[in-house]
């Protein structure tokens, strides 16, 4: 029998028993739709993680004190006194793939304007420091290199500092308010940039030369960290690996010696983010498969249901000449028009979930035309899969039971 | 001389039930020519069902030759007896076997369908062809549980004749009818008869010898008889005098 006729056939057969075939198709498209909607789901979240990462930088690289693997009493890296102002220097004079690069130095405290108070960070970082973490200045503007020379009491806030300090909406720049004891004077205003993806509030920071902070405030010698941004964001190995070379000649390092410094990335921070999210994808699409496994299950009972419930039919055919194949491919393909009907509505039934999710939920979604094309190649797959056994059974039938079949 | 149609060498199937082989046929011959109407005749367990599956290509023989239309079919994969089931045998049951919810010409059209060589338009234009033969040229789009007993097996003797076969095989064909009904599909075989075509007509009804031409009695897997019949009465007639159900 040709194929034409074979659908013929199948097609027929599933229109004499349209409700049963309706609800075995259900077990699929629910299943598909469940996989499409979670793997949008799951690509959503880590578009918009990738997202955030990349505004945030993606080619940033941030040097830390201390080493990663020692044992005995771990300390914050804040204390370890690893990094040193010429540490800075040597990077800058010699690395050749570091695009941007400034010290940093933390200090948190009380900021007070008259009667106002707000706790937050003072960051002591160098004019770069904007560049690397793709910040902008919008009102007044950023300290100089002569501010950092000169050690100068002059600062930087984010929006959050700003409306508490001055809640009946003054322009800060220009007002001088104070860091714990020190007075300072505010010269610009960092742009507005909200939460990101860990909860942290961006605006809620304050910039102020690095000089100041390690001579005027907290009087030490030592760097609580260094951060850099690579050339090019696909060299970032490339660049960590020379800033390392040149960290450890400075700080005279033996071959068999660890270092005694960290070196992170954007790109690993993004990838062990994208690992967690990763993760619940998998976890979501494999509930949402197994539910599509089950579907398929569905096929294959009532594929057998049916293959025993037309026996006569089967001998009937048998007897006017249809050969065991035929008999398998007239089976088969009913099993494949199911699976594959329930995986074309199942995408749509996904795509309309997904969309709703969106619009609903406001959750970020992304339905990818790879998910598409893997249901519907795995729909078809699961109705020759659970459609065989019933084929199978079918053509392997004695036409002389098969036709006096009660 | 006719021609040869079914030639049969001391035919014998046995079955392996559990230990006991049960002896089905136990060395039957006989050669059938073009143009007759055979009745098989035996009482449940005489082997009838097995000679008729065994002719019709759906079983195999334990020993003995099976010529059919002069090809040998013993020794036949199922494949190929599938094939010939489809170009040389025409099928007739007693429960008609049609496809639920099917109609008429789709029913006929069946065979065909695994014919290969015959297209979508040659396939109606034969189903029809073969409705108007048996009488159902006005019941081409009806359903098969749309239609009679008698109206259905008509619809299944259409089925048998529209791959041309070079024998038609009946059984029990009158066997679920009413006995005007019987008559009736009765008639039909016998008008079938007379335009030439080979007819195996198995029955346990020995009423039913009278109308064929030739009838083969078998007894516990053995030939006990094999008389042609030289008065074949018309069952046509006995069909008219036959009163009408008015009730």
């Amino acid at each position: 029998m040709n194929i034409k006729n074979l659908l013929k056939v199948a097609l027929k057969a599933l229109n004499n028993n349209k409700m049963r075939c309706f609800l075995t198709m259900l077990g699929v498209i629910i299943g598909v739709g469940a996989v499409i909607a979670m793997l949008a789901i799951g690509q959503g979240s880590k578009n918009s993680i990738r997202n955030q990462i990349a505004e945030m930088g993606s080619n940033m690289i941030m040097i830390f004190p201390g080493g990663e693997n020692r044992g005995g009493v771990r300390q914050s890296s804040d204390d370890m006194q690893t990094l040193k102002p010429s540490d800075y220097e040597a990077i800058v004079n010699q690395a050749t793939t570091v695009s941007y690069i400034t010290p940093s130095v933390n200090s948190s405290g009380q900021w007070i304007n008259g009667n106002n108070n707000y706790p937050a960070q003072l960051q002591g970082v160098n004019a770069q420091y904007l560049n690397i973490r793709l910040r902008k200045v919008t009102e007044g503007e950023m300290f100089t290199e002569e501010d950092v020379k000169r050690a100068a009491k002059v600062v930087v806030i984010g929006k959050t500092i700003a409306d508490n300090l001055f809640p009946d909406g003054t322009d800060p720049v220009g007002k001088v308010v104070r860091f714990g004891s020190i007075p300072m004077t505010i010269i610009g205003i960092l742009d507005e940039k909200g939460y990101n993806t860990m909860g942290q509030d961006q605006d809620n920071m304050a910039l102020a030369p690095y000089t100041t902070v390690m001579k005027r405030i907290l009087a030490t010698d030592y760097l609580q960290g260094i951060q850099a941004s690579a050339v090019d964001e696909e060299k970032t190995e490339e660049t960590i690996a020379e800033i390392t070379d040149i960290l450890r000649t400075q700080h005279k390092l033996r071959e068999d010696e660890d270092n005694n410094f960290t070196i992170r990335s954007m790109q690993e921070l993004a990838e062990m983010i994208s690992t967690t999210s990763q993760m619940m994808t998998v976890l979501l699409a494999a509930v949402a498969g197994i539910s599509l496994l089950v579907g398929g299950i569905g096929i294959m009972n009532i594929m057998i249901v049916s293959v025993t419930e037309r026996t006569r039919e089967i001998g009937l055919r048998m007897s006017i000449g249809a050969r065991g194949r035929d008999i398998m491919m007239q089976f088969l393909i009913e099993a494949i028009i199911i699976s594959v009907t329930g995986g074309v509505i199942g995408i749509l039934l996904g795509a309309f979930t997904t969309w709703m999710i969106s619009a609903i939920a406001r959750w970020p979604v992304m339905i990818d035309p790879s998910s598409v094309v893997l249901s519907f190649v795995v729909c078809t797959a699961i109705g020759i899969i659970f459609g065989f056994y019933p084929a199978a059974k079918a053509s392997n039938l004695d036409p002389i039971e098969a036709i006096r079949y009660e | 001389m006719a021609k040869e149609i079914i030639k049969i060498e001391k035919l014998k199937r046995y079955f392996k039930v559990g230990d006991e082989t049960v002896k089905a046929l136990r060395g039957v011959s006989f050669t059938i020519y073009e143009g007759e109407f055979v009745t098989i005749m035996g009482t449940s367990g005489s082997g009838k069902s097995t000679l008729l599956n065994t002719l019709g290509c759906l079983d195999t023989p334990t020993s003995g030759d099976y010529f059919l239309d002069g090809i040998n079919v013993r020794g036949m994969g199922k494949n190929e007896r599938a094939r010939i089931r489809n170009r040389k045998i025409g099928f007739i049951f007693q429960n008609y076997n049609l496809l639920p919810k099917t109609t008429a010409i789709e029913n006929v059209e069946l065979p065909l369908l695994y014919n290969t060589a015959i297209s979508a338009k040659q396939r109606t234009e034969m189903a029809e062809k073969c409705l108007k033969q048996v009488g159902l040229a006005d019941r081409l789009y009806h359903k098969s549980n749309q239609m009679s007993g008698g109206q259905q097996q008509r619809v299944a003797i259409a089925r048998a004749l529209v791959n041309n076969p070079v024998i038609l095989l009946a059984d029990e064909a009158t066997g679920n009818l009413d006995t005007r009904t019987s008559f009736s599909i009765l008639t039909l075989f016998q008008k079938l008869y007379n335009e030439g075509k080979t007819i195996i007509f198995v029955t346990h009804n020995p009423e039913i010898a009278m109308y064929s031409s030739r009838n083969i009695l078998l007894k516990d897997g053995r030939i006990v008889s094999d008389e042609y019949n030289s008065d074949i009465k018309s069952a046509e007639e006995v069909y008219k005098n036959l009163p009408v159900d008015n009730d």
